[in-house]
């Protein structure tokens, strides 16, 4: 363990799982924690709201947040950092930029990487002429650009990714936001979403709100039509879709995930996921890992921000349980994914889950439904704008 | 009644007309200022029935907990269920309006005192807090979503269990308060309570 007199937690990652975590361990155990937080970047840009800043919703510097009130009214110690690699036996996490750190107790929130050769003639090299814009910030930029710059009439691209990935609804929501946008610049164009699954969520939702406000502009092409043998051409900008090529304008590639690289690096993954046990959300591999988010293999809940950030405070209390004895009560989970078709109308999804010894299960769950009026739909956005509002201020402070 | 105007010529007063209340989405007369609360069950699809008219009646702030109409309730069962036949007399089309039977209508929504009297911990209700400030602010900011702190700890309690009964619609808060134990719930009010 840690040298040292107080008892410490790193967390890496200060996204939605890490942020959070970081922030509920410093705040409940009132200093008798030491909290460092590993993080490379010093601005985090959430990727909840950025399917928004594409639709004109929202401005790129209302994503941004920074780890300042982390550090100043909650002790912890802000590391602007890459981990390289975990010492299990030893507990120690090393730096990118040399040393490295003990912990009694590691909480991995990293969030997800791509799976390379996921998507025949793509790699992270060619993300400038076809963007995932699945890690926010300039890639998000980027393709806004891209879709602005679209000739007349032209074809606006997205290959859809397999589950399991983050923020199941992510991908619909972006092509309602494209489409928003190019019925204001560009309204010939065509959207073109290239998809691997058979169905996806909130799907009567979507296309009912595709065929309202934006009627025959998105095409869809499923697994029944090819939609899952996609390989695509960034030089010459083609999509070639179970043989035939097509010829786009912007092509949106979001390929395959797994969870990030660090998790696998740490010997903790099964598969491309690192499972880990629903009441505290530690490790199957490692009693002293806690794996939240995007990265943790955990059972029925969707990879979001919400889901992280309610996982984290899970693991804070088990890690303050486990470091200053603490009481721990038992595990409850929530999730709801808003998504916004179209101004002013806003949908959701959610659902209540347990600890099992399996799996976090389900356990209740709604969904809005297709024909509800405008009102309901406009207040469900706004929910959206309050939720935006608290949860960023549950995980910075 | 000095608040509301029915009948003929009804006009909105302190509070709006009650034509043709029955079937009427909740808070949408035309020209009237509602609170928020109402308006938002108004958006959230509820319409008056004789269910949800009777408990209103019989506590406002049981569905609506911020409502402009400040009045104490009808406790009387049978005084609740005259007062809503006299009041669907004026909807457009009263025989549609099924007649509850008196018997059915003389149940008490209230509340019991058991529940309330609960004496809450406020350490558990931080914990559980947890869950409800990834959507209600800690500040009390209510942009989208309402401020629930610094409340009276009787109206959160009583506001939670509307949502735990399906009184007051809303999918995720019938959703997260079905799950809450009257334990959890006491809890809660008891630490929202003490937040500025
Ligand atoms: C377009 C889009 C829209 C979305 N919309 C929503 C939504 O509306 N609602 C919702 O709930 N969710 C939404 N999500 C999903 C949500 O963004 C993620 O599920 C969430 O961010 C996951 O949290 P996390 O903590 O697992 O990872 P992240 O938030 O991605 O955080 C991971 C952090 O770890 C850091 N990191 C990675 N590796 C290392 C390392 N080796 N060392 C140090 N630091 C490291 C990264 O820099 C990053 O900051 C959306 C996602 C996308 C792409
Ligand atoms: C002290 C004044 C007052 C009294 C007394 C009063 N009301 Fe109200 N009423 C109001 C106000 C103000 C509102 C608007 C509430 C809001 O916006 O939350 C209202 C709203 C309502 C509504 C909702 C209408 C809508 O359009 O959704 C109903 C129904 C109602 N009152 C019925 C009654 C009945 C029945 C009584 C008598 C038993 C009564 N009220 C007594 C002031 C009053
Ligand atoms: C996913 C978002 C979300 C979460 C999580 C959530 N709420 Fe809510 N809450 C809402 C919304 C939206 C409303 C407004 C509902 C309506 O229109 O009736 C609301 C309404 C309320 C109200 C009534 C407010 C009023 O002005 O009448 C109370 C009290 C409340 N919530 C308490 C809680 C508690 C306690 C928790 C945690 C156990 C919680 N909420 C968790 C979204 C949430």
């Amino acid at each position: 363990g840690a040298a040292h007199g107080r008892p410490r937690a790193v967390v890496i990652g200060g996204g939605a799982g890490g942020a959070t975590a970081a922030r509920y361990i410093a705040k409940d155990s009132n200093g008798e924690i030491d909290v460092i937080l590993i993080e490379p970047t010093r601005v985090y840009y959430t990727c909840f709201f950025s399917n928004l800043y594409i639709g004109g919703f929202r401005e790129m510097q209302s994503l941004a947040h920074s780890y300042g009130t982390l550090a100043s009214d909650y002790g912890i110690n802000v590391i602007h950092d890459w981990a390289t690699g975990v010492d299990r036996d030893a507990r120690t996490v090393a730096l990118a930029g040399g040393g490295s750190l003990p912990y009694d107790r590691l909480i991995l929130s990293p969030g997800m990487d791509f799976v390379d050769g996921s998507v025949p003639g793509w790699d992270i090299g060619q993300q400038n002429r076809m963007p995932h814009a699945y890690k926010a910030g300039s890639q998000t930029e980027l393709l806004k650009a891209q879709v602005m710059a679209m000739p007349e009439g032209g074809t606006f691209a997205m290959v859809a990714p397999p589950n399991p990935f983050r923020c199941p609804p992510g991908p619909y929501e972006r092509v309602s936001m494209v489409a928003h946008l190019l019925k204001q610049t560009n309204p010939t164009a065509k959207i073109l979403i290239v998809d691997p699954m058979e169905n996806f969520s909130k799907q009567a939702l979507f296309e009912e709100g595709w065929q309202k406000h934006y009627g025959g502009m998105v095409q869809r092409i499923g697994p029944d039509f090819g939609g899952d043998k996609v390989e695509v051409r960034p030089d010459a900008m083609e999509v070639v879709i179970d043989g035939t090529v097509e010829k786009v304008d912007v092509c949106n590639v979001i390929p395959a995930q797994k969870a990030g690289r660090i998790c696998e690096e740490a010997g903790l993954n099964d598969g491309n996921w690192a499972p880990v046990i629903p009441h505290t959300m530690q490790s199957r591999a490692d009693e002293n890992i806690h794996v939240l988010g995007d990265a943790s293999a955990q059972g029925d809940m969707p990879k979001s921000g919400f889901s992280a950030n309610s996982q984290a405070k899970v693991a804070a209390m088990a890690v303050r349980g486990a470091l200053t004895g603490s009481s721990v009560f038992p595990a409850k989970f929530t999730n709801t994914c808003w998504s916004l078709i179209d101004t002013e109308d806003g949908v959701k999804v959610g659902a209540s889950y347990e600890a099992t010894d399996e799996k976090i299960a389900s356990t209740d769950s709604f969904v809005s439904q297709t024909g509800e009026d405008a009102a309901l739909r406009k207040t469900t956005f706004e929910e959206s704008l309050g939720w935006y509002d608290g949860i960023t201020s549950d995980m910075f402070g | 009644k000095s608040c509301h105007q029915i009948g003929k010529d009804a006009e909105n007063r302190i509070g709006p007309h009650l034509n043709s209340l029955f079937g009427r989405r909740a808070g949408t007369v035309e020209g009237y200022r509602y609170s928020k609360g109402l308006q938002r069950r108004g958006n959230d699809g509820m319409v008056w029935t004789f269910e949800n008219l009777d408990a209103y009646i019989e506590n406002p702030k049981a569905l609506v907990s911020d409502t402009r109409m400040n009045f104490a309730g009808v406790g009387d069962a049978t005084d609740r269920a005259d007062l809503l036949a006299y009041l669907r007399q004026f909807s457009a089309n009263p025989q549609n309006i099924p007649e509850a039977p008196r018997t059915a209508m003389a149940t008490d929504h209230e509340l019991d005192p058991a529940i309330l009297a609960i004496q809450g911990d406020p350490a558990y209700g931080e914990y559980l807090s947890g869950e409800c400030v990834t959507c209600h602010q800690r500040d009390g900011d209510d942009a989208g979503i309402p401020s629930i702190t610094n409340w009276p700890a009787e109206d959160f309690v009583v506001a939670l269990h509307a949502y735990k009964t399906g009184l007051r619609p809303h999918p995720v808060m019938e959703m997260l308060a079905r799950r809450l134990s009257n334990e959890e719930i006491a809890a809660l009010a008891a630490y929202f309570k003490t937040i500025e």
